[in-house]
């Protein structure tokens, strides 16, 4: 299936937008992709493998929070993951991104 | 759909004939029509922030006809802002930004009524000044603020038409409405700093806020007529570069400290939530941590070095290692012709330069924050002797090298 892969995490997919990763869950699903990408297995889970609590994960245009069987839902192969971005950019200074508060500092 | 006007239908106030004749395109659409139009002159914004989206903000609803606008910022115009902030210009550089703005707005409609505040939103304030709007629009540009102003919208119960943009990408929604969720319910807790080493992924493409400060516009306006189906419980994620646009659904989060369970009272230390340092009365944030890090000799274990004594080194031939730790797309713009490694990568790539593990090395970014994070990864290495170099290329250009571009 797809992975949207937001812009300030596309430095860990060579600069990919859209990912295609196999997987009967949501969990498998991202298993194989952090597999694929070790580096994005940081950014999107804590030490004790949760999802990190700022990612918003969405199957189709549904929060994975609000899905009854969450990681465990399955998923086929037309079913589309976004990643949503914290992004907090918008007036003077450099954009903020998920990534740091230090941006304003460049 | 309610209308955000608080002033009962009979009371709204009456157009005069030059307003009528001005908003004739308005007047003659069913949806607006007299009595929307009279709503949109009832009506009170609030714009945090008067940058890249506050400015197609401030100048769409000026000319739609929002009797009242108030501007939030405390910062003044420099020309770098003119790439995207169409609400300022060449001849307001300089100027505070709630001036320059105003002198715009009043340019375009001399009906609006600019209500000017010149400070930072603060939990001190926010409650304060919310209460006399109607709706809020939030176009600030970090974590902290957009806390600030979502909890403050949810406390005074004003709607947020909220946008944000990263690089490429925009965000926006309608939070904080009775029924619909707010930031909180999306966002629980901010990202830690510095948690991706790339921060050096910074801008923003001009058009970019103008594109999503519309669509706050938007928005805007659809709450104040009370039409249409404003962006409640849903998240519009703009890619500029691929030109899509996708809805996702948002739910009010039952749970959520401030619009659920309404644990949160009160405003609270945004700084702290956020995981960043307090700001200082010197200015904002990033100029109080850009001085604590100029004025100490040592950082967190770093010396400092002043761009005076980088070029007496160089003029002296002295043994050195200069490393430029921006990324490859800065290197163009100006340069001291030193090897660059991009903070990002310099962890797996400290192989290429081991041979200076014990040499002097003075690490330097644009300004001196990502070679201060270098610096520390080279020293955790076991190079032994790492110096920063105090405000970057930007600090030579200012001091060294006149004929250098600043960017």
């Amino acid at each position: 299936m797809n992975i949207h892969i937001p812009t300030p995490l596309r430095t860990y997919t060579a600069g990919a937008e859209t990912v295609s990763v196999p997987g009967a869950t949501v969990a498998e699903v991202f298993s194989n992709l952090t597999t694929e990408y070790p580096e994005l297995k940081q950014q999107l889970f804590s030490n004790d493998g949760k999802l990190r609590s700022f990612v918003n994960v969405y199957l189709n245009d549904e929060d994975l929070r609000y899905l009854p069987e969450k990681e465990a839902t399955t998923v086929a192969q037309a079913d589309e993951l976004t990643i949503i971005p914290s992004i907090a950019g918008g007036a003077d200074r450099m954009a903020e991104c998920v990534c740091c508060s230090c941006c304003s500092l460049l | 759909m309610p209308t955000a006007i608080e002033e009962e239908v009979q009371q709204l106030p009456k157009l005069s004939n030059e307003e009528i004749a001005r908003y004739s395109r308005h007047l003659i659409l069913p949806e607006v029509g007299m009595e929307g139009q009279q709503k949109l002159k009832a009506a009170k914004v609030l714009c945090v922030g008067t940058g890249g989206l506050g400015a197609p903000l401030a100048l769409y609803l000026t000319a739609a006809g929002v009797g009242t606008i108030g501007l939030i910022d405390f910062d003044v115009v420099d020309e770098s802002n003119l790439q995207r902030q169409i609400i300022h210009s060449q001849s307001t550089v300089g100027m505070l930004k709630v001036d320059s703005a105003e002198r715009m707005l009043k340019g375009l409609n001399k009906n609006v009524k600019v209500v000017k505040h010149n400070t930072m939103l603060t939990s001190a304030n926010a409650l304060e000044i919310f209460k006399d709007y109607d709706v809020i629009a939030d176009g600030t540009d970090n974590f902290q603020t957009r806390y600030l102003v979502n909890d403050a919208c949810v406390l005074t119960g004003k709607p947020n038409a909220y946008g944000s943009i990263f690089r490429f990408e925009g965000q926006a929604s309608v939070f904080a409405t009775e029924e619909g969720p707010c930031y909180r319910c999306l966002y629980p807790e901010p990202p830690p700093p510095g948690l991706v080493p790339s921060c050096a992924e910074g801008g923003v493409l001009g058009i970019l806020p103008g594109l999503v400060g519309v669509i706050q516009a938007t928005e805007v306006i659809k709450l104040i007529l009370g039409i249409g189906e404003p962006l409640v419980g849903r998240l519009l994620l703009v890619d500029a570069l691929g030109m899509n646009f996708r809805t996702l659904k948002l739910r009010k989060n039952p749970n959520c400290p401030a619009c659920g369970t309404h644990e949160i009272k009160e405003l609270i230390d945004y700084d702290q939530f956020c995981g960043i340092e307090k700001p200082t009365s010197v200015g904002p944030l990033e100029v109080s941590r850009d001085k604590a890090v100029a004025d100490a000799a040592v950082v967190d274990g770093i010396p400092q070095i002043s761009v005076e004594e980088l070029k007496k080194k160089l003029d002296a031939k002295a043994d050195i290692f200069v490393l430029d730790v921006r990324e490859p797309h800065e290197y163009p713009i100006a340069n001291l012709g030193a090897p660059l490694i991009p903070v990002g990568t310099i962890e797996s790539r400290i192989g290429e330069i081991a041979g200076h593990k014990n040499d002097e090395v003075i690490v330097h970014c644009r300004s001196g924050a990502r070679s201060q994070k270098a610096a520390l990864a080279l020293k955790a290495a076991g190079f032994t002797n790492v110096h920063n170099l105090t405000g970057g290329i930007l600090a030579w250009a200012e001091k060294i090298d006149p004929s250098m571009p600043k960017y």
